[in-house]
């Protein structure tokens, strides 16, 4: 009895162990900080949700779609795409100065910033766990074809891959191809087929009869 | 520095996760890491490229074993014992001993959120010289070991490239996380073959652009 007990025990252990101790250390932080005044809890709670709910990638997939049935908006996007995107209200915190590079039939554009975490937020929000994990920053520079197929994602073998790594202050946007068959859509309809990873350059836009 | 960051070209971390883009966080913690984080920085007494360089100095096997989001709190509580905002003691009580020191901005307010994240922290300047290079030089990249903070990868260093873009004049992170000015820089994209930076068994239809500082970068004939 006496073995098992410990062994329930060591499992409990191992299981929650890493995970109380990142939670008790932002917690402490987190007493500390506002007993001294340096944080304010409803600044902490207007953070996160501006970013459950206001910034993420529905912005970025607007910004795309717009590109898609607006000509003209895609010439001032692929020019400056800081001012393009700022039309539609999204700029600010990690956007500040953003490019955006275009998928074509021989060119497929993949991002990763291999030094941190480099993403840009206003246009898809807070950047996925796997986006700066050590799996996909280590090989998306120098296997990328491999990432893509972790994603699910077959490129020919003759496509050009080019990926940039945001190492300095330059944030970047993919802008996918739009998918065949797309051509009666509306805007909204469209965006609804623009996935984050797809403007990563780790996925591709679902086509018309996967709609998000 | 050449810490666990510098992550290119290193293999054996295994497959890539993907996953949905909802939910945004998983873990109440997180939620609150994040707003910490930020909420900190935005006292203004570290720029956003001391708090990388701090990421940076966490011991290879922590760094490699944390998520981002520990990675990002373990460097926090570094920074605010080294700007003596919190005590040892305190960190070891729990709990606040002694007052707050002053800090370059008032603590987050509320009604700052919204303007501070849609404002940004814009790290262009105007020129102080002009480039030095322009789009289709052909550029080698300088072979250097820095301990302090540096963007240029260790996978493109001492290596040939194109200039495909002038980007604009920023902010030398190189210097700015040192607390040695902000040391304005021009900054370029800068193309390499795949076959350069990883040898003849690389993918032939691979090609890298890496945005990288004018003082990384000496003309190649």
């Amino acid at each position: 009895m006496a073995h098992s007990h410990d062994d329930d025990h060591n499992h409990d252990h191992d299981h929650g162990s890493e995970l109380s101790e990142a939670a008790l250390r932002v917690r402490a932080l987190e007493t500390i900080l506002t007993q001294k005044g340096y944080i304010n809890p409803a600044a902490l709670d207007a953070i996160i949700e501006t970013y459950e709910t206001k910034i993420g990638p529905r912005n970025g997939a607007r910004v795309v779609a717009k590109a898609w049935t607006d000509p003209a908006y895609k010439i001032r996007l692929m020019r400056d795409a800081t001012s393009a995107i700022a039309e539609l209200g999204y700029s600010g915190r990690q956007g500040e100065h953003m490019r955006v590079v275009e998928n074509t039939p021989e060119l497929h554009n993949l991002v990763v910033c291999t030094l941190c975490s480099c993403y840009p937020w206003p246009v898809l929000g807070l950047p996925p766990v796997w986006y700066k994990s050590t799996p996909y920053r280590s090989r998306a520079v120098i296997d990328p074809r491999g990432v893509l197929k972790d994603f699910g994602v077959i490129l020919p073998e003759t496509m050009k891959i080019r990926v940039w790594d945001s190492t300095a202050e330059m944030r970047y946007l993919v802008l996918p191809m739009r998918p065949e068959g797309t051509e009666h859509l509306s805007e909204n309809a469209l965006a609804d087929l623009v996935t984050r990873d797809s403007m990563i350059g780790t996925g591709l836009p679902l086509t018309k009869g996967h709609a998000r | 520095m050449n810490g666990a960051q510098d992550l290119g070209g290193m293999m054996g971390f295994g497959p890539v996760i993907p996953e949905p883009e909802k939910p945004v966080f998983h873990a109440e913690w997180e939620k609150r890491a994040l707003a910490i984080t930020l909420a900190c920085g935005a006292l203004g007494q570290w720029p956003g490229d001391r708090g990388r360089y701090v990421r940076e100095t966490l011991p290879p096997i922590e760094y490699l074993t944390s998520s981002y989001y520990e990675i990002w709190t373990k460097a926090l509580l570094r920074l605010l014992l080294a700007e003596n905002m919190i005590s040892s003691e305190e960190w070891e009580a729990g709990k606040a001993l002694s007052p707050a020191q002053p800090t370059k901005r008032p603590p987050l307010s509320l009604e700052r959120v919204a303007p501070l994240l849609a404002a940004g922290t814009p790290y262009n300047r105007a020129p102080i010289a002009p480039a030095q290079f322009k789009v289709g030089d052909k550029v080698r990249t300088r072979v250097t070991n820095p301990t302090t903070h540096t963007r240029l990868p260790r996978y493109a260093r001492g290596k040939t490239g194109v200039i495909i873009e002038v980007h604009d004049v920023f902010v030398f992170p190189d210097s700015l996380a040192h607390g040695k000015g902000e040391d304005p820089q021009w900054c370029y994209g800068v193309r390499f073959d795949g076959i350069e930076l990883w040898g003849a068994d690389s993918d032939p239809h691979l090609e890298l652009v890496i945005d990288l500082f004018e003082p990384y970068l000496m003309a190649a004939s």
